[in-house]
């Protein structure tokens, strides 16, 4: 109780921290080649201020993973990047959100363009109710990145392959994907995301829904994506974000406390929030 | 005594088995600190013993009511006066009518009622005894019945149990109420469809050409000849609820999008109860919009174009009736549109589509089977709907597939059929319940696999 009662003092102690200026976010933000760049990020649903003055940087070929507290803000913090929160009534995005160096939040900025550049998986599987070809075929139809059946199919297959599903569905396409089993729903949404060759995959609690080996196989499967694309994951497991990221950020009540090399924040955490939250001591 | 008043005291006596159950319950307990050594709360032990004393006496006061006249009509049959003695059947009823009429004190003095004054106070006398002894036998029975409850009272007794046993039959009595009165309603329908069916052949109804329901009153009559071929009012059916349902199909589904897909809350908050009021208006109102402005309206937009538009026209018809219809599709289709997880919506935008390839390429065609379901009971509706068509539509029997032409439809008819003093011996009147029984048959068909369908789809995403 009386480690509760001093972290939310210090929480408050966070919020203006001592000088002003700069937000007290513990350890580096930046990446070496930035694919994402947010300074000085604020979100607020009506009344409520979910996210607060976060800047970080996201970069290419990584893996960011955001932990915290349920209600933290780091679910906010990635519907801020493709611009998810747009469709949430009385939420109000402010600050500078950089996608490649252009501003996300500029008039001009295209919602469609941008979602098809930062691609995002969701908690709960969701597939269409369409076959398991339509479904990853979705986003190229309707972006018209096929010219042609045989394009399509490449596109289709392709995605599949590298989602790790094209073996188990391969006889199956025109079957319902919602006929799949969790995991392997999981996994069709994988591939319906890289299906339109983004940048920057925006994945949310993606194994949450889902059993150990299912989920063992898409932290696999993240592992190598990342090759590939910037990868942002939300998780409530450390065990994951231990596993799956080259660096964590830890989110406390709509801020971010601590930015650092995955391993420094697991052993060797700068900011008494976040050893309290690895340690087990609340969250 | 009085009904009223013998009601009051059985309520009195409910009441009364109540309290002292109740009170006895915790009694038995060992007072209020025991409660918990009791199977059930001190009330139910209330409504046990209340329910064993109501129960029996209203079942005796319901089959007293039903079958206590017969029986003193019965004994008043043996003493009326010589003349009436051998009176039988309808007349009899009327001489037995007139001793009603002379005990409840409001005679006339007509002859045959001065004849049988003596008679009415036999009857006066009957019916006397008939109620004190109803009143004692109910007294005794919710008597006997509390007091059997009250001695049954005691920690082990499964009151709770008793008294949800009870309530579960009252429930599935009530629900059982429904289901007989369809069957009743059916069955009336089928057995005057089956005299219909045993004058006019079965083929000759359902695939005759020719529908012409006048009947010859005299051998010789001219123009009545009979003609009993509902074709030509299943065609016009099909044509006036084919335009309603096309307008009621593309307008309620694309306002039930809007409502769903796009509109603020606020513009929902005012649309959705306008539509109500639309779906609130009776259709005798809908019908004389239909006669008195849409159809003259489509007339003179005809004579502008050079057609010619029938002032009966199954266009205007159709045109109201759509209208009417809109809120039903409109209402069920934003039902199954918000059913559509939210989740797909995000998953589609997500992928960079816009809100309209995300209707027209995930949410409508998950929410399809439950949009067509909604489409099949309106057009349900749209086949039994009768007053708009009576007031506005045609009554000659055309067969056409052109819409501005009048057509007749089979509601109309039915009621053209039995509207006036009908005898039911006649095959004319007969076959409105003919028609009756088909349209019956169609609805029910089309609400049973409109449900079907909606239920299957309401499976996929549970």
């Amino acid at each position: 109780m009386a480690s509760r009662i001093s972290t939310t003092m210090d929480a408050a102690a966070f919020v203006a921290p001592a000088g002003g200026g700069e937000p007290g976010t513990v350890g580096d933000i930046h990446a070496s080649d930035p694919v994402i760049t947010v300074r000085g990020g604020n979100v607020h649903y009506g009344e409520t201020h979910a996210l607060k003055n976060v800047s970080l940087d996201i970069g290419r070929n990584e893996v960011v993973a955001l932990i915290g507290p349920s209600g933290c803000g780091k679910s906010t913090f990635i519907r801020c990047l493709n611009r998810m929160n747009d469709t949430i009534e009385g939420a109000r995005v402010t600050g500078e959100f950089r996608l490649d160096g252009q501003d996300i939040y500029a008039p001009e900025m295209d919602v469609v363009m941008l979602r098809t550049r930062v691609g995002m998986v969701f908690q709960k599987p969701n597939p269409f109710a369409k076959s398991i070809y339509e479904n990853v075929a979705y986003g190229p139809r309707i972006h018209g990145l096929a010219r042609s059946r045989s394009e399509l199919d490449d596109i289709v297959y392709g995605s599949l392959r590298r989602a790790g599903l094209l073996d188990e569905v391969k006889d199956r396409l025109d079957r319902p994907g919602t006929g799949l089993s969790g995991g392997q729903q999981q996994r069709l949404c994988i591939a319906r995301a890289i299906a339109v060759n983004p940048e920057v995959i925006l994945m949310d609690e993606p194994c949450s829904a889902l059993d150990p080996i299912a989920t063992a196989r898409i932290e696999d499967l993240i592992d190598e994506l990342s090759q590939n694309y910037a990868i942002a994951i939300v998780t409530h497991s450390m065990q994951q974000a231990a596993r799956v990221s080259r660096r964590v950020a830890y989110f406390h009540l709509g801020m971010l406390v601590e930015v650092g090399a995955t391993d420094k924040i697991f052993t060797n955490p700068s900011h008494r929030l976040t050893e309290d939250y690895v340690t087990g001591r609340f969250g | 005594m009085q009904f009223s008043t013998l009601l009051l005291i059985l309520c009195g006596l409910v009441v009364a088995s109540f309290v002292l159950a109740r009170r006895r319950a915790i009694a038995t307990a060992g007072g209020y600190k025991g409660i918990r050594s009791l199977h059930s709360l001190p009330a139910y032990y209330g409504y046990f013993a209340a329910m064993w004393a109501a129960g029996p006496a209203l079942l005796l006061l319901l089959l007293w009511s039903a079958a206590s006249d017969p029986i003193i009509m019965g004994r008043v049959v043996e003493v009326l006066p010589e003349p009436y003695r051998s009176i039988q059947g309808p007349e009899l009823d009327l001489v037995l009518n007139d001793v009603r009429v002379l005990a409840a004190g409001r005679g006339s003095g007509t002859e045959q009622q001065q004849a049988l004054q003596g008679t009415a106070a036999h009857y006066q006398s009957l019916q006397a005894a008939s109620r004190s002894l109803l009143a004692t036998l109910a007294i005794f029975l919710a008597l006997a019945g509390g007091l059997y409850a009250y001695r049954r009272i005691n920690p082990r007794l499964q009151a709770r149990n008793h008294v949800e046993r009870v309530i579960r039959a009252v429930l599935v009595g009530a629900s059982t109420i429904a289901v007989f009165t369809t069957l009743g309603i059916l069955l009336s329908v089928v057995f005057e469809a089956a005299r219909f069916f045993s004058r006019v052949p079965f083929h000759e109804f359902l695939f005759g050409m020719e529908w012409s329901p006048q009947t010859a009153i005299r051998a010789d009559q001219v123009g009545s000849s009979g003609a009993f071929g509902a074709v030509p009012l299943f065609t016009g059916t099909l044509l006036i609820s084919g335009v309603a349902m096309l307008v009621a199909v593309p307008i309620g589904l694309m306002i039930a999008i809007y409502l769903c897909e796009y509109a603020a809350p606020r513009v929902r908050a005012l649309v959705k109860p306008v539509l109500e009021i639309l779906a609130g208006i009776p259709t005798v109102v809908y019908g004389y919009f239909a006669a008195i402005t849409m159809a003259p309206l489509l007339r003179e937009l005809g004579q502008a174009l050079g057609l010619q538009v029938a002032s009966e026209s199954a266009l205007g018809v159709g045109l109201v009736m759509g209208v009417m219809i809109i809120p039903f599709v409109s209402s069920l289709s934003d039902d199954v549109i918000n059913a559509v997880p939210q989740s797909l919506r995000d998953g589609s935008l997500a992928l960079g589509a816009t809100a309209s390839e995300t209707i027209k390429r995930v949410v409508l065609p998950a929410a399809l089977p439950g949009i067509v379901g909604g489409v099949l009971l309106a057009i349900s509706r749209a086949i039994g709907e009768t007053m708009i068509v009576v007031m506005a539509a045609g009554l000659s029997a055309r067969m056409t597939a052109n819409p501005l032409e009048a057509v007749t439809t089979v509601t109309v008819q039915i009621v053209t059929l039995l509207v006036g003093d009908q005898e039911f011996d006649s095959s004319k009147t007969l076959a409105a319940f003919a028609l009756g029984l088909v349209l019956f048959l169609v609805t029910l068909l089309l609400n049973v696999v409109a449900l079907v369908v909606v239920r299957r789809y309401r499976e996929q995403y549970e």
